[in-house]
């Protein structure tokens, strides 16, 4: 027993001079000082919103939003809908340019990973070059910087780019694609479709345990691929290939028919991949090179060949340090999309957070909204971010 | 994103306490402070907009020097604060301005839901539409299907949903934080229309490089009375702001400006002498000096001066009085009397 501290008869003096004791003073202290800061902010909030005569509701969620919404890829909207249905578009809007752009920041990133590590010079060097290059400037720069880009450099709708086939357009209106268009038939090309997914599963799972068994190898990417293919195609032909085209074509003043990718969406999706790419090449570098090399030589001394090598030895390895920063990287991206509204794409913070907040005047309510669906967006990816990783975890035995 | 951060700032100011001034008691922070605070757009050739040095100036701008002129004396002691159709409300209700002197639409929902006090109009204006000439458009029922750009935020958005339904014609909206930036969507071809208050649309237009190779359409789709606003609660300042306005109207109406105030300090014009202070103590009831209508004409101008100024017809904007004339003359500008 050390008691460093001599005995005293004052039993608060006493409680303070024990190091538990002590412990759960200062806790309790500060847990008293948060609630109070906490209590203080609210009663400001109620005491303000009083001052100027403002209710806190959230009815305004119903009031007609009466503005309209250029970029609404999924749910009819018209200015008759509610605000509430502008924040769902708006917050679809962002889960759209937050997913898009956590794939080409992924493939984009791996690449530049993997090219910093080259041993040839020049490769190593232009992902240098690139990675100091996007990370140093901020995303707004980029943001805006490739907005005009594309805004000023592209051609106006009526001198369109024919990019081919008299059915894809590159304007500064956005790049126009032709969009499929299902007849009578379809269906039944859509089951064919998910059978042969369904398939290929079985057959993965087959090939596996075959392998694990016999130690048979099949090639089953090739077979998979084969599936994939075969079948729907069949089946389309069979059904006498129940599907047409809307193709695009200049009248009036815009394109009308087919699908386009508009400037906003375009900028927003690049300037936040390519940024967000960089930061994940480093992860993917620190991750591979966090691979011991005596690995590669065992794997090479067992006789297997390099790819199988980096697809069975280095990759998994690398990948249990590249998740977890991997994952904060896409909740970056996600918050960063909010960013949106400097180019006018219409994402949650550009509707709800900004225009439906203008014209009803319920900042708190929008904003608390708001706030509290991107804590909601963040905490479900980094919930897959989790599961994922905890999948790809070393496996004890 | 500035104008992110500025709403995010506003709802911090206003959950940590900084909007203490939204209660009463503007007039005289305004005179401890030694300085008046006007929320003013980020820049609109004629309207607001800072000079080389710096030096802000336009038709928002004088009438913010006129208040200053009055509170303070000094029509030089003005700060703006610069606010995109988006934040100014956010902005003056969290007290980081004293009023607002910016363009804005007085309407049913900013008086009521978003709890401003409007103090009259400065401004008559409404809504209109710029084309390119090359377009060949010579009316607004011609847009079916045209990509406009507007400024997000803005009575503009809503007149253009209803204007469009109303008339069943489609478009595609694209929406825009600051005036720069749509002008600049405008010219790249980004937009085929660009529209917001004619008054706006002729500053605009005025800035771009070839100013006749545009066109503002004849149809006014909508009623914009632009005036200043201030925070709910402090019915003196209200008064003050209220009252501000309406003596450059009378001074105009009583044909009082800027080179004659000295001489007409001697009139026999009872409602001169209350005006200027010579007889009566009105501006003592407002709170100020006796003399702050005449610090207002002498320093900043009667409202014809601050109109041909900034924006009438020998300035490139080239506005015509129009609506803005005072009601002697055909137009709408009436103030209540001195008395």
């Amino acid at each position: 027993m050390i008691e460093s501290a001599p005995s005293t008869s004052n039993p608060l003096l006493r409680l303070w001079r024990n190091k538990e004791s002590r412990g759960v003073i200062i806790q309790i202290f500060t847990m008293v000082l948060v609630f109070a800061l906490l209590a203080a902010i609210a009663r400001n909030v109620v005491i303000n919103l009083e001052a100027v005569g403002k209710q806190f509701s959230f009815g305004f969620l119903l009031w007609p939003a009466a503005y309209d919404i250029g970029f609404s890829p999924f749910l009819e909207y018209t200015n008759k809908s509610s605000h509430l249905r502008a924040a769902v578009v708006g917050l679809l809007n962002t889960l759209l340019v937050a997913f898009w752009g956590c794939i080409l920041a992924t493939m984009v990133g791996f690449v530049l990973g993997i090219m910093r590590l080259s041993s040839n010079w020049l490769v190593s060097k232009i992902s240098y070059v690139y990675v100091e290059f996007m990370r140093n400037v901020p995303i707004l720069i980029h943001i805006l910087a490739i907005y005009s880009l594309v805004v000023t450099l592209l051609p106006p709708a009526k001198q369109a780019i024919n990019v081919g086939a008299d059915s894809f357009f590159l304007s500064n209106r956005g790049f126009y694609v032709p969009s499929p268009i299902f007849e009578d038939g379809a269906g039944f090309v859509g089951i064919v479709i998910l059978i042969s997914i369904a398939l290929v599963f079985a057959f993965t799972h087959w090939a596996q345990r075959t392998q694990d068994q016999t130690g048979k190898i099949y090639p089953v990417l090739w077979i998979s691929i084969g599936i994939l293919i075969a079948l729907p195609g069949i089946a389309f032909l069979a059904m006498g290939m129940p599907l047409s085209w809307d193709i695009p074509a200049l009248k009036g003043f815009n394109f009308q028919g087919g699908m386009a990718i508009k400037p906003e969406f375009l900028a927003l999706w690049l300037a936040l991949s390519l940024y967000t790419a960089c930061f994940i090449a480093e992860i993917v570098r620190a991750g591979i090179l966090a691979v011991s090399h005596g690995q590669t030589e065992a794997a090479f001394a067992l006789g297997l060949r390099p790819n199988r090598t980096l697809q069975l030895i280095i990759i998994p390895q690398a990948l249990r340090v590249i998740i977890p920063p991997l994952c904060s990287q896409y909740l970056n991206l996600t918050k960063n999309s909010s960013l949106a509204i400097a180019i006018g794409y219409m994402d949650i913070t550009a509707t709800l957070g900004g225009i439906s907040l203008m014209q009803t005047g319920k900042e708190m309510e929008t904003m608390l909204i708001v706030m509290g669906v991107y804590l909601v967006i963040s905490l479900l990816i980094s919930a897959f971010m989790n599961w994922f990783n905890h999948r790809i975890k070393l496996t004890e035995r | 994103m500035r104008q992110k951060t500025t709403a995010v700032l506003s709802a911090a100011a206003l959950v940590l306490g900084m909007a203490g001034t939204a209660q009463a008691g503007t007039l005289e922070d305004v005179q401890s402070q030694g300085v008046l605070r006007c929320v003013v757009s980020t820049g609109i050739a004629g309207f607001a907009q800072p000079d080389a040095n710096g030096v802000w100036g336009g038709f928002d701008i004088d009438f913010c020097r006129a208040t200053a002129a009055a509170v303070l004396g000094d029509a030089s002691k003005i700060e703006a604060v610069t606010s995109t159709g988006k934040t100014r409300f956010t902005k003056l209700n969290a007290g980081e301005g004293d009023v607002l002197w910016r363009n804005t639409t007085i309407t049913f929902s900013r008086d009521v839901s978003v709890k401003l006090r409007f103090h009259g109009v400065n401004y008559y204006d409404g809504q209109g539409f710029m084309v390119k000439k090359s377009l060949g458009v010579n009316s607004a029922s011609e847009l079916d299907g045209a990509s406009v750009c507007i400024q997000t935020g803005t009575t503009t958005e809503l007149n253009l949903a209803d204007y469009f339904s109303s008339n069943n014609m489609k478009y595609e909206p694209v929406t825009i934080e600051t005036n720069d930036e749509a002008r600049q969507n405008y010219e790249a071809g980004r937009c085929d229309v660009y529209t917001t208050d004619a008054s706006g649309l002729a500053s605009t237009r005025s800035a771009l490089p070839d100013p006749d190779a545009h066109m503002v359409l004849p149809e006014i789709i909508s009623k914009e009375p632009l005036g200043p606003a201030t925070r709910h609660g402090d019915d003196q300042w209200s008064d003050i702001v209220t009252w501000v306005l309406n003596a450059t109207i009378t001074a105009e109406e009583l044909g009082v400006n800027s080179s004659n105030v000295n001489a007409m300090k001697g009139s026999n014009n009872p409602e001169i002498r209350r005006l200027l202070g010579v007889d009566g103590s009105q501006g003592q009831e407002l709170g100020l000096s006796n003399d702050w209508a005449y610090q207002i004409i002498s320093q900043v101008g009667n409202y014809g001066e601050i109109f041909e100024r900034n924006i009438g017809v020998n300035t490139p904007l080239g506005i015509a009085r129009g609506l803005n004339a005072l009601w002697t003359d055909g137009g709408l500008i009436y103030s209540p009397p001195f008395r």
